[in-house]
C-alpha cells in the first residue's frame, strides 16, 4: 500500500532535475563586461576591434580577461565593477566615438553546456538593477492638426480642379474643415467630389441659403490609423535613439493606444539619456550646387554608404535647405511597375508646398538628401574653480544617404528610384524615417532607481526569503516531525521549479516579484497542512496509518484545487491590471500556485511513500 | 449515533475530535463584523484613503546622505530652490530622505517633449545638485518617482475595476464549484476584509499605492482560501452527517478545519514578518496591508462566511448532489 509505481518516481526525478538544470544558471553571478557595437547594425564587428580595444586597455592599465567576437558585438570580461567605466572611456577614446557604441554590461558565466539547452538565468527589473524607466504619450492631437492642415490645401485644390467654386475652406480648432459655398448646385459638386477624393473624411452638410457649408472631419477609423503610425514610427525613431546610449538590453515597447515604454537598466546618466530620446529631426534635403557656384553657398559632404563613398567620395551640395527631416511623415519601400525598388516619400503639407517651389524650375538637376547624426561625447574640461568636470559635447555630422535627378516638378508625394537592391531601399526608408518623430511626445512617467538602492533591494529581497523560509521549515518540522520534513523538501523543490520556471519563460525578477516568492513559501506549505491534518483526523477516528495516509491525501485533493484555482483568478486578474511592479507580483505568484501543485501533491506523497510505503506501521510520526 | 457525543442536546465531540460552539457567538460575532465594516467604511468617507504618488501623480525624489543632514536645513534648501511646498521626511533610516515635490513641478515636467530642442535636466539631477550644495557630504540620488496626474487616475480607475473584476469572477467561480450561497458567503467575507484593510490604511493616514493595491488582491486571494477551505468541509459535512442541524454540522466544519486555519495563517504570517523586518521600506506597506488581511481574513472565514450561510437557511438539500433530470421517469414501466 501507498507505493508509487516506478515510472512515478522517475517523473518526479525528472522534473527535479529540470528544475535545477534551468535554475542552475541563476548561481553564477555575472562578470563586468563592456560591449562594443557598431553604430548601424550593417557594421562587421570582428577580431581586430577586440585586438584594438585590448590594446586600449593594455595601455590604461586595466586587467581584463576573455574577449568573445560574436555576430554583432565584442565583450571583454572585466574583474571588478569599478574597471567598467573606465575601461568603456579607453576604449572609446581609443576607437572613436564615430562608428562604435561601447556600452557596459554584464557578461553571463552560465557554462555553455546550460546556455546550449537554452537555460540562462533570470533578468532582474529596474529597481534590483538599477536603471531609467520612461514612460511617453505621443500627442495625438498634433498628428490629427498637421493631416487636417494638409487636407484644407488638396480639398481646395481638388474643388478648385472640379469647378466647385467655394466662398471659403478654413480650418477650426485644427480638426474641421469648413467649406462655404453659394449655392447648392455648387455643393453638391464639391460634396460629390470630396466624397470621391476623400474617403478617409466624414462630409456633413449644414446651413441655408446663402451660406452653405460642408463640414468635415476625420473619421474614427482614420484617426486610429494615423495614432497607429505615428506610435510605430516614434517607436522606431526611439530604437534607433537609444542605441546610440549603448545600453545593453533596453526595451522600447508600445504600451496601450498612444503610449511608449523606454526601459534602460543600468543606465545612471539620466540627463544623457532624456536628451538622446528627446533628440531632434536630423534630415536635410538640398539641391546639389551647380559647378559654377560660389564656394561661399555651397558645401562638401561624403557619401554615408562604404562603397558609394569609394565610387564616387561626395559631392558639393548648396547651403540652402529645401526642408528638413520633421516635414517628412512617412517613406516606404515599394516597387515601380518594372519590379524596381523605389522609396515613396509622404511630406507634410508645409513640406510639400517647399518642395515644389524648390524642384518646379530645376527639373534635371540632382537633388540630395543628407543625414545628420548628433552624438554626445564627454569632454573633460576644467572650470572656473579649477575643477575637472565632464561636459557632453555635441557634435553633429551629415553625410549624404541619397542623390537622385529631379524628373518633375515634386509635391508632397515623390519617389526615389534607382535603387540597386531592396535592401538598399529598406535602408532609405529607414533612415529618411529615422531622424523625425511622426508626433511630439511628452514625458508622463520617470523613474529612476539608483545602482545602490538596487543593491541593497537585492539584499533585503534575499534576507526576507531567507529568514521567511527557515521560520516556515522550522514551524513544519515542529508541527509535523517526518511529514513536516516531506513537506520541507516539497517547498525546497517548489523553490526550485519556481525559479527554474521564471528563468525559462524570460520574467523579470523584481522586488514585488519577490515578494511573491516569500508569499508562495507562506502559502504553498498549505496544500501540505491541509494533508497532514486530514491524516491527523482519519488516525483519531481509528483508521489504521496507511489508510489514513491515503485517505489524507485523496479526501484534501479536491479542497487544495478549489483553493488554489480562485487565487489563481486572482493572480491572473493581477497581472491584467496592473503594471510593471504589480505584474511581476503576479507572475511570481501564479508560478508559484502551480508549482507548488505538483510539488506539495506529488512531492511530498513520493516522499511519504519511500518512507512509510509499502512497510507495516504502527504508528505515524506526524 | 456513536461517530457524536452530545452534551444538552448539542453535538460536542464528533468522530473523536473536540467540537467548539462557535456559531453560539455567531450574533455577537456578526455585531463585530457589522461595526468593523461600517468604521472603517466611515473613516474612508471621513479621512479618505491618502492614495500614494502611483495613483495621484506627482513626482518624489529619494536620496542618501553621507553626513546625517537636517530636515528644516533641506526643506529651506528646497525652497530657496524653488521648490517650495515640497514634503521631506526620513525613509528608512535618518541619512535618507524622501522628497516630495509640489504638483506644480509634476505639471512642468511633464510638458516636456521629446522634440525639445533645448537639452533637459531631469528632476532628480536638479534636486541632487540643490542638495549637494548645501551639504558637507555627498548626496546620491537613490530613486525618482515622476507620474503624470493622468497616468494616476488611469491606474487608479484599472485598480478599482480590477478589484470589481475579481470579486465577481470569484463569485462565479464558488456558484459553479458549490452552491450560490456558498458564493454570497464568500464574497460577505472578501468585501469584509477589503474593507477593513482600506479601513486601516484610512485610520493610520498610510499611502496607498501600487504594490498596496497588490497586496489588497492578494488579501482576496488568501481570504478566498481560507474561505473555500471551511466550506468545502461544510458542504462535505451535510452530505455525510446525517441527524443534525445546519447550526451543528457548521459547527463541526469549522472545528476539523481549525488546526488546519491557524497552521497556514501562522506559517503566511512568519513570511510575512520576515518581509515586514527585512523587506525594506519600498514594500513596508505592502507586507502590513497583508497581515492585517491575514489575521481579518482568518476571522472572517470562521465568522463571515459561515454566519451569511446561516443567515441564508442553508440546508441539506442545497447540497445533495442533483439528481439527474428524468432519472425518475425512466425507473417507471
Amino acid at each position: 500500500m501507498n507505493r508509487y509505481p516506478i515510472w512515478k518516481y522517475f517523473l518526479i526525478l525528472a522534473v527535479v532535475a529540470f528544475g535545477l538544470i534551468y535554475a542552475a544558471p541563476n548561481l553564477y553571478k555575472p562578470d563586468p563586461a563592456v560591449q562594443i557595437s557598431g553604430q548601424s547594425s550593417a557594421m562587421v564587428i570582428g577580431p581586430d576591434v577586440l585586438a584594438n580595444a585590448q590594446k586600449a586597455l593594455d595601455e590604461a592599465g586595466i586587467t581584463y580577461f576573455g574577449g568573445e567576437v560574436g555576430s554583432k558585438a565584442v565583450l571583454i570580461r572585466l574583474n571588478s565593477m569599478e574597471e567598467q567605466l573606465p575601461a568603456k572611456r579607453a576604449i572609446q577614446g581609443a576607437l572613436g566615438h564615430n562608428d562604435y557604441v561601447v556600452a557596459l554590461n554584464l557578461a553571463s558565466t552560465t557554462p555553455p553546456w546550460l546556455s546550449d539547452i537554452g537555460a540562462s538565468p533570470m533578468k532582474l527589473g529596474l529597481d534590483l538593477a538599477g536603471g531609467v524607466h520612461f514612460l511617453m504619450e505621443v500627442d495625438t492631437n498634433t498628428i490629427v492638426k498637421n493631416n487636417m492642415e494638409s487636407y484644407e490645401q488638396e480639398v481646395k485644390s481638388k474643388l478648385r480642379a472640379a469647378k466647385a467654386r467655394y466662398r471659403s475652406v478654413d480650418l477650426v480648432d485644427d480638426r474641421e474643415i469648413i467649406a462655404r459655398f453659394r449655392s447648392e448646385e455648387l455643393r453638391s459638386l464639391a460634396l460629390s467630389t470630396m466624397r470621391k477624393e476623400f474617403p478617409q473624411l466624414q462630409l456633413r452638410e449644414l446651413g441655408s441659403g446663402e451660406n452653405l457649408e460642408i463640414r468635415a472631419t476625420l473619421t474614427e477609423q482614420e484617426v486610429k490609423q494615423l495614432e497607429d503610425y505615428a506610435v510605430s514610427q516614434n517607436l522606431t525613431t526611439l530604437r534607433n535613439r537609444v542605441n546610440e546610449l549603448g545600453v545593453a538590453e533596453p526595451i522600447v515597447q508600445r504600451q496601450g493606444r498612444n503610449r511608449i515604454v523606454v526601459e534602460l537598466p543600468g543606465v545612471q546618466d539620466t540627463a544623457a539619456a532624456k536628451r538622446i530620446i528627446g533628440k531632434t529631426a536630423n534630415l536635410e534635403y538640398r539641391m546639389e550646387a551647380r559647378p559654377d557656384e560660389l564656394v561661399s553657398s555651397k558645401e562638401y559632404f561624403e557619401y554615408r554608404n562604404e562603397t558609394q563613398r569609394q565610387m564616387y567620395g561626395g559631392a558639393w551640395l548648396e547651403r540652402q535647405i529645401i526642408i528638413k527631416g520633421d516635414s517628412v511623415t512617412n517613406a516606404r519601400v515599394g516597387y515601380d511597375e518594372s519590379g524596381f525598388p523605389q522609396v515613396n516619400i509622404t511630406l507634410d503639407a508645409r513640406g510639400g508646398e517647399l518642395m515644389h517651389r524648390a524642384t518646379w524650375k530645376n527639373v534635371g538637376r540632382r537633388m540630395g538628401t543628407l543625414f545628420i547624426e548628433t552624438r554626445f561625447e564627454p569632454v573633460t574640461e576644467i572650470d572656473e574653480n579649477g575643477n575637472e568636470v565632464t561636459v557632453q559635447k555635441r557634435t553633429e555630422e551629415r553625410k549624404i544617404i541619397s542623390l537622385a535627378t529631379v524628373q518633375s516638378a515634386l509635391g508632397k508625394q515623390f519617389r526615389t528610384t534607382g535603387l540597386d537592391s531592396p535592401a538598399e531601399a529598406q535602408e532609405l526608408a529607414l533612415l529618411l524615417r529615422a531622424g523625425a518623430l511622426a508626433a511630439p511626445m511628452y514625458f508622463v512617467e520617470e523613474r529612476v532607481i539608483g545602482p545602490s538602492l538596487g543593491a541593497d533591494n537585492i539584499k533585503v529581497g534575499i534576507q526576507s526569503v531567507e529568514y521567511g523560509l527557515l521560520a516556515v521549515l522550522i514551524c513544519m518540522l515542529i508541527s509535523y516531525r517526518v511529514f513536516g520534513l516531506a513537506a520541507n523538501l516539497a517547498l525546497a523543490v517548489n523553490l526550485i521549479l519556481l525559479v527554474a520556471v521564471m528563468s525559462l519563460l524570460g520574467a523579470t525578477l523584481t522586488l514585488p516579484g519577490i515578494a511573491g516568492i516569500v508569499l508562495t513559501v507562506g502559502m504553498a506549505v498549505d496544500a501540505n497542512v491541509l494533508i497532514f491534518s486530514r491524516i491527523r483526523e482519519e488516525l483519531r477516528n481509528g483508521m489504521p496509518p496507511q489508510t489514513a495516509i491515503t485517505a489524507g491525501f485523496d479526501n484534501a485533493y479536491s479542497t487544495i484545487v478549489d483553493a488554489n484555482i480562485t487565487t489563481l483568478i486572482v493572480a491572473v486578474i493581477l497581472y491584467a491590471i496592473g503594471s510593471g511592479p504589480v505584474q511581476g507580483f503576479a507572475v511570481t505568484l501564479s508560478i508559484g500556485i502551480l508549482t507548488s501543485m505538483f510539488s506539495a501533491i506529488m512531492g511530498t506523497r513520493a516522499i511519504i511513500n519511500l518512507f512509510y510505503g509499502g512497510r507495516r506501521v504502527q504508528k505515524l510520526w506526524i | 449515533m456513536s461517530e457524536s457525543k452530545v452534551e444538552n442536546g448539542k453535538i460536542t465531540e464528533y468522530m473523536g475530535k473536540r467540537v467548539y460552539d462557535f456559531m453560539r457567538w455567531r450574533k455577537l460575532a456578526g455585531i463585530v463584523s457589522v461595526v468593523l465594516v461600517l468604521s472603517s467604511i466611515a473613516v474612508l468617507a471621513i479621512n479618505g484613503l491618502k492614495f500614494g504618488l502611483d495613483f495621484t501623480g506627482g513626482t518624489q525624489v529619494e536620496v542618501g546622505y553621507e553626513v546625517t543632514p537636517f530636515i528644516g536645513d533641506v526643506r529651506r534648501q528646497l525652497d530657496e530652490a524653488g521648490y517650495d511646498g515640497a514634503t521631506v521626511v526620513n525613509f528608512g533610516s535618518e541619512r535618507d530622505l524622501l522628497i516630495k515635490l509640489p504638483p506644480s513641478v509634476t505639471e512642468e515636467e511633464t510638458q516636456v517633449s521629446a522634440t525639445n530642442q533645448e537639452v533637459v535636466t531631469p528632476i532628480g539631477d536638479k534636486v541632487v545638485q540643490v542638495l549637494k550644495a548645501g551639504s558637507e557630504g555627498n548626496v546620491e540620488l537613490r530613486r525618482v518617482e515622476m507620474v503624470g496626474p493622468q497616468v494616476g487616475a488611469e491606474l487608479r480607475d484599472d485598480g478599482g475595476l480590477g478589484m470589481m473584476v475579481a470579486l465577481v469572477l470569484v463569485m462565479m467561480y464558488v456558484a459553479l464549484r458549490f452552491q450560490y450561497k456558498f458564493s454570497f458567503g464568500a464574497v460577505a467575507a472578501l468585501g469584509h476584509d477589503v474593507i477593513i484593510v482600506l479601513g486601516f490604511f484610512a485610520l493610520l493616514g498610510l499611502d496607498f499605492d501600487l504594490t498596496v493595491m497588490a497586496a489588497v488582491l492578494a488579501v482576496i486571494g488568501y481570504s478566498l482560501n481560507d474561505t473555500i477551505v471551511v466550506s468545502d468541509r461544510i458542504r462535505e459535512n451535510f452530505r455525510k452527517v446525517r441527524k443534525a442541524e445546519a447550526e451543528e454540522i457548521i459547527n463541526i466544519s469549522i472545528s476539523q478545519t481549525l488546526g488546519r486555519t491557524f497552521m497556514t495563517s501562522f506559517t503566511t504570517l512568519l513570511v510575512l514578518w520576515a518581509l515586514q523586518f527585512f523587506g525594506g521600506e519600498l514594500i513596508h506597506n505592502f507586507s502590513l496591508a497583508l497581515i492585517v488581511g491575514v489575521v481579518v481574513g482568518t476571522y472572517s472565514s470562521v465568522y463571515v462566511a459561515a454566519n451569511v450561510l446561516m443567515a441564508l437557511k442553508i440546508s441539506k438539500e442545497d447540497l445533495m448532489p442533483p439528481v439527474k433530470e428524468g432519472a425518475e421517469l425512466e425507473e417507471m414501466p
